[in-house]
């Protein structure tokens, strides 16, 4: 009966006249939408891509070995090169990440396989991590100064900075790596414990490794964010002109933005080009790292 | 009302025709089911009595929060049977089954009242070590679960985590597997996912990390729900096979398979009590045959016949 019913319908639609399907026509609100929204969109590609062609043709002269291999130079820019910076931003950022991601990721477990999620104490600590994850990074400055450089005696070191940027850095890896947790099915947490496996073991050799891309990834992400921060170093005391690479975690350090702003502010030409190089350089690296982090969340994405 | 008599009786192990509406039809109701088992698994068909109970759970409810899951049930597992345990949603069988290696301790606000006893050991006793229950009380869940890792490292997971030498590894995995009939098919790729078998095969993988911890008891939670007919097939085989070392408790929604695989039956339903909650309540416990073919209980009859449910 149903099916003689629905073959009817097919063959009265069969029968309508042409232009019946047609939409009325639409108010002009309805028709500017699309078009709005894609001046939106143009608004920040055609920035940016000024931007880049901006930095690319004003450094292109200056992005030559030189700018890796000699250090810098206040009296002769065509021999200066930002070595000491671009050791110094590996020091901090991997002194960082050897803090940061422990700690994180630590906090992160606790957060998501053993706290109390209707616990008081467990939703003071949620909302404080996300509203840390706001707060300036020059407020982590202010912090590192005070606290880290004069109370702990740590003084205008790598020590220093990787210490604040991993304040700075800290709430992302922990809200990321939550995630990341979380999107681990409980049934994988369940087959583990009904093997009677711990839930320390369960932990360690199921949920980590299967939620380790995703860990990954945010990290990566929020470490190529502290490697571009320049703010709080600078009321950290990272050293503006600074001629050797660091020698260790107390040693003292410039990095890249840093060594970046110290040459836009000199007076002579050829330090704002090898300030583009810089930047370009400074980008180039950073593009690398977010690939790293799409190319990790693509390739072991949702494997269960 | 008289039911279909066209089921083929020598194929349908435990005959399910010829109930009548009022239970009273004396319509013949073969044993061939029992020398079927005697013949394919040289097993005798369960004596009325249980005579060795693995499990025991006495006056057992059941709650979460402050809502009663399942009432005071009173049932036993015996010693390499089958025991299923059938009924409606909401009947509490599942939550009953969590219970029996506490596995509901995961969920919050679950708790247990009463006494339920692996052997003489009371599991709920707080010196009784859940982890240690999990290794004798094995489970096998709806969905295949198996881990995001090798074939191999699926099945050396759990001896693995109990400390098992690396050099035994080996043959516990092959054994695993051939024990739950997987070997000849994953035997070639054991170093691939897990995930990349079929649905089937991931559930007998599942199986095979099971008795890879060499348990006592497996429990299943309606393990074929999600699988063809001839996976199901499969595994309902595997666990015929399985019984003569194991004591097997399976969840499952489907009467047929419950009559095909169980030697005893355990009939749930959900019960409003007078407050108007509903409550998870044990029917009907007795052998298999009797409870699809002369149940005692109305209820039993009315949900085996298909009249409701």
């Amino acid at each position: 009966m149903s099916v003689t019913s629905s073959t009817a319908v097919v063959d009265q639609l069969g029968e309508l006249p042409p232009g019946h399907m047609q939409a009325p026509p639409r108010s002009w609100w309805d028709r500017s939408f699309r078009p709005l929204l894609l001046a939106g969109l143009s608004v920040g590609i055609v920035v940016l891509a000024i931007l880049l062609i901006f930095i690319f043709v004003s450094g292109w002269s200056r992005l030559t070995p030189t700018l890796w291999q000699n250090m810098p130079s206040i009296q002769f820019p065509e021999l200066a090169g930002a070595q000491s910076a671009i050791m110094g931003s590996i020091w901090v950022i991997a002194t960082t990440a050897c803090i940061s991601l422990p700690v994180g990721i630590m906090a992160a477990i606790y957060l998501e396989e053993y706290g109390n999620p209707n616990g008081r104490f467990f939703r003071l600590v949620e909302i404080n991590i996300q509203n840390l994850a706001a707060v300036p990074s020059i407020v982590y400055g202010i912090l590192g100064l005070g606290v880290i450089a004069r109370a702990l005696a740590l003084g205008q070191t790598v020590i220093t900075a990787a210490i604040t940027l991993s304040l700075l850095v800290l709430p992302v890896v922990i809200i990321s790596t939550r995630e990341a947790l979380r999107a681990v099915p409980q049934s994988i947490r369940f087959g583990s414990l009904a093997l009677g496996a711990t839930k320390w073991q369960t932990i360690w050799k199921q949920v980590l490794p299967a939620a380790l891309p995703g860990t990954a990834t945010g990290s990566i992400l929020a470490l190529s964010r502290a490697m571009g921060e320049a703010a709080p170093l600078l009321l950290l005391g990272a050293v503006t002109y600074i001629t050797f690479n660091p020698s260790g975690v107390m040693s003292a350090y410039t990095v890249m933005p840093i060594q970046i702003y110290n040459w836009t502010s000199q007076s002579r030409d050829e330090f704002h080009t090898l300030a583009a190089a810089l930047c370009v350089l400074l980008l180039v690296i950073l593009l690398i790292m977010n690939g790293v982090a799409i190319f990790l969340r693509n390739r072991y994405q949702r494997r269960w | 009302m008289k039911m279909s008599t066209t089921a083929k009786p020598d194929t349908e192990p435990r005959n399910l025709v010829g109930v009548s509406a009022d239970g009273s039809d004396p319509a013949p109701t073969p044993r061939a089911h029992s020398l079927m088992d005697a013949l394919v698994f040289g097993r005798p068909a369960p004596s009325p009595d249980l005579l060795d109970p693995v499990l025991s759970l006495r006056k057992v409810h059941v709650y979460y929060g402050d809502y009663e899951a399942v009432r005071d049930v009173t049932m036993s597992m015996g010693k390499n049977e089958i025991t299923a345990l059938i009924g409606p949603s909401g009947c509490g069988k599942s939550t009953l089954l969590r219970c029996l290696n506490r596995m509901n301790d995961l969920i919050p606000g679950a708790r247990v009242a009463g006494d339920i006893r692996y052997h003489d050991i009371d599991i709920y006793q707080p010196d009784v070590d859940p982890i240690e229950l999990r290794r004798r009380v094995g489970m096998v869940f709806q969905k295949p679960n198996p881990f995001p890792k090798s074939i191999f490292d699926n099945v050396a997971y759990g001896p693995r985590v109990q400390g098992v030498k690396k050099s035994e590894l080996a043959d516990i995995v092959e054994e695993s597997l051939r024990h739950a009939v997987l070997w000849d098919e994953v035997k070639a790729k054991l170093k691939e996912s897990g995930l990349a078998l079929s649905g089937g095969q991931q559930q007998r993988l599942c199986i095979a990390r099971c008795i890879a911890v060499k348990p006592d008891v497996i429990l299943m939670d309606e393990p074929c729900a999600s699988l063809d007919p001839i996976a199901t097939q499969r595994i309902e085989d595997l666990m015929r096979a399985l019984a003569a070392d194991y004591t097997i408790v399976i969840v499952t929604h489907n009467m047929q398979q419950a009559a095909r695989v169980s030697d005893r039956t355990a009939f749930f339903t959900a019960e409003l009590d007078d407050a108007g909650v509903r409550h998870g309540r044990l029917v009907e416990f007795d052998v298999t045959n009797k409870i699809f073919t002369s149940p005692a209980d109305g209820r039993t009859e009315a949900y085996v016949s298909g009249r409701f449910g």
